[in-house]
């Protein structure tokens, strides 16, 4: 059934090259990982009416498929308040090359982590769990495991990290779950073991942890080349 | 395929012998099996004749015996028939020591190579390598006996994609007294390549530790080998080279830009628990260490000295290398305190590293030996003998190596290797106890333990 869905998601996004946000995290969803709830709103008036079923604050991030990297093009906002301030927001996104319309979503609060995956062509595929956030490719703290993981190996790799104690709960500041974080890397190996080398990498970042939750915020699937 | 001919031949037919030229490699690999190994040795050259009244045959079919190792040193043009030569003749297995393949731009003659011998099923190591060295057996080295340093027979089995980086680790394993079963030069790898190693060692009774020089895998081949390496039941140690990437292009996913080929190759060495060493010293340290002892440790380490300043150093060194050194119990510093000489009591350090100061005797480090080798909070102990401490004597090495025999804690020892301490270093070697020449050395070799993981 996910094999299904994920030969879907892969044809369509085969020219592209890669495999939008929504697409990716509907995926993601599906193979059993946490992602916010979301809405792809195609107008200001979906955007609104799911901004208010999940309450304020919201974070809007543009969908084009001709921006990888949002950021880049100031593609998301966070902290979105109230229906004004969101149809401002989605009147400044839709100014966005390719612009198809805007991912509404609930606002999570955490650590950032990336999570990650590489088709090596030595070893085959290969996870990756680091600190996130935009230093990620500064402080490179990250653990590297060929997949699949086995349980022993989710936990080395979280304990590997230098941040491992900010995790863990650091001067009073609240950890993270570490079951769900295990539990999210397992899933994860589990679905890339299914992709196979149509895919060149995927990038999970962030992936939003805290007491409770780990919550894929924005991710991106790379295909390999023809 | 099996390798067993090929690596244990009884005969070998030497293919390119000249008859003018003895310096020429064929000659050099034909002349030293012949006169100093016990495989019996056959010259085979396509115009046939006689070389100092010895038969040159024409062709290895014409050899009045079953040859199981043909050494092949022609020109690269003609390696393909002489295979097929060799396959018609029921031959056991070649090294082509011959150069001018892939690594010239000559891939399709080299394809052709492994095309002619994959049919038949015939097994062949290179081209253009070094080839086999076996002590006591054979020597298919195109390297005058004379200049070559040969390592003892023993168990540890070296394999490299370089012929120099193989003949330099056997200069430095004959140094530290580290024996080898088979040192293999697998050059372009046509057919034979790491796993097929992998698992030739894997079954080879005379094989402990197996050593691997990388350059790099051909496509999921890495994963392969890291798989079989789990399950083989038998150390793994590699040295990789080409660690520094190659330029950056432009990379798109951050994954992709943090996991660069070095940093994944090291991480997943140690998740399937093959020990990398970082240089060529580690590399032999790690197999003296895993030859005498083919275990995992977590890393808790007592130090055993009777120099405080080394006690300190080799603490740091320890730390360095994700080893600790955990303080002993008050009871076990009890212990050990009423275990030595009443001289040196109130003088020596039992908290650990253990410093029993220049005035103990060999009886004073078998106590605490005998002590720690006891106490489970100590995985593995390190002893700093210094020969010039006036007390001890040259017989210690043996002695506890004795103490290990019965108490089975590991102990790796430090001596300085020079001439006039030989019989203390030969005390531990000969019974197989590591013994390094440096802390720093013996502190990779109880890393090695700590990295290794048995299955």
């Amino acid at each position: 059934m996910l094999r299904d869905n994920i030969r879907e998601v892969f044809s369509e996004a085969k020219e592209r090259g890669w495999v939008m946000e929504p697409q990716t995290k509907t995926l993601l969803s599906l193979a059993g990982m946490d992602v916010p709830r979301f809405c792809f709103a195609r107008d200001v008036g979906e955007a609104i009416q799911f901004a208010n079923e999940i309450t304020y604050p919201v974070v809007a991030k543009v969908v084009s498929p001709e921006v990888i990297h949002k950021s880049d093009v100031s593609g998301v906002v966070v902290g979105v308040r109230d229906d004004k301030q969101l149809g401002e927001v989605f009147a400044g996104l839709r100014k966005i090359r390719g612009f198809q319309g805007i991912i509404v979503e609930e606002t999570c609060r955490g650590i950032e982590l990336i999570v990650g995956m590489k088709m090596d062509n030595q070893f085959g595929p290969v996870i990756l769990l680091g600190m996130g956030g935009t230093a990620v490719e500064i402080y490179k703290d990250a653990a590297l495991r060929m997949a699949p993981l086995c349980e022993q190996d989710t936990e080395s790799m979280f304990k590997s990290l230098r941040a491992r104690p900010l995790l863990e709960g650091y001067r009073g500041a609240a950890g993270v779950n570490i079951d769900e974080l295990k539990r999210m890397l397992l899933v994860f190996s589990n679905l890339v073991m299914e992709f196979g080398k149509e895919v060149e990498s995927v990038d999970l970042n962030p992936v939003i942890c805290n007491a409770s939750r780990c919550v894929v915020a924005d991710a991106r699937i790379m295909l390999a080349k023809l | 395929m099996n390798l067993k001919r090929l690596f244990k031949p009884e005969t070998m037919a030497v293919v390119g012998v000249s008859l003018t030229n003895e310096s020429h490699p064929a000659n050099v690999v034909y002349n030293k099996n012949r006169l100093r190994y016990p495989v019996s040795v056959f010259a085979v050259n396509g115009k046939g004749g006689s070389i100092r009244g010895e038969t040159v045959y024409k062709k290895i079919q014409d050899v009045p015996a079953k040859i199981d190792l043909a050494v092949i040193a022609t020109r690269a043009e003609i390696v393909p028939s002489v295979i097929s030569d060799c396959i018609e003749a029921g031959t056991g297995g070649a090294i082509i020591v011959s150069g001018g393949f892939a690594e010239t731009g000559l891939t399709d003659l080299q394809n052709r190579l492994v095309s002619i011998a994959k049919e038949s099923d015939f097994p062949f190591i290179g081209p253009n390598c070094l080839g086999v060295f076996a002590p006591g057996h054979m020597d298919t080295f195109f390297i005058p006996g004379e200049r070559l340093v040969i390592p003892d027979r023993g168990k540890v089995a070296m394999v490299s994609q370089s012929g120099g980086i193989l003949v330099d680790h056997m200069v430095k394993c004959a140094a530290e007294g580290v024996g080898m079963s088979l040192a293999v030069s697998i050059g372009n790898k046509a057919l034979i390549k790491e796993l097929d190693m992998l698992g030739y060692f894997k079954d080879d009774p005379e094989t402990d530790v197996i050593t691997f020089y990388l350059e790099g895998f051909d496509e999921d081949e890495g994963r392969a080998f890291v798989v079989a390496a789990s399950e083989c039941g038998k150390p793994v140690i590699v040295l990789k080279s080409g660690k520094t990437p190659r330029g950056t292009t432009a990379v798109k996913s951050h994954t992709a830009s943090i996991a660069g080929d070095y940093e994944v190759f090291s991480s997943i060495m140690a998740q399937y628990g093959v020990v990398e060493a970082t240089d060529e010293f580690e590399m032999v340290a790690f197999a003296e260490a895993l030859t005498c002892y083919q275990r995992s440790i977590q890393g808790k380490v007592a130090i055993i000295t009777g120099s405080g300043g080394h006690g300190a150093l080799a603490t740091d060194t320890c730390y360095a290398h994700g080893l600790s050194v955990p303080t002993l119990s008050q009871s076990a510093q009890a212990e050990l305190r009423s275990s030595v000489s009443p001289t040196i009591r109130d003088i020596s350090s039992f908290a650990n590293p253990v410093d029993l100061t220049g005035s103990a005797i060999d009886d004073d480090f078998m106590a605490v030996v005998r002590s720690v080798s006891k106490n489970d909070d100590i995985e593995c102990i390190i002893v700093l003998l210094l020969p010039y401490l006036p007390n001890v004597t040259m017989d210690l090495g043996a002695k506890l190596s004795l103490l290990y025999q019965q108490e089975g804690k590991p102990i790796v020892a430090y001596v300085p290797h020079v001439d006039k301490y030989r019989m203390l270093v030969e005390g531990f070697m000969l019974n197989k106890i590591p013994v390094a020449d440096s802390i720093e050395d013996a502190v990779h070799m109880v890393e090695a333990m700590r990295r290794y993981k048995s299955c």
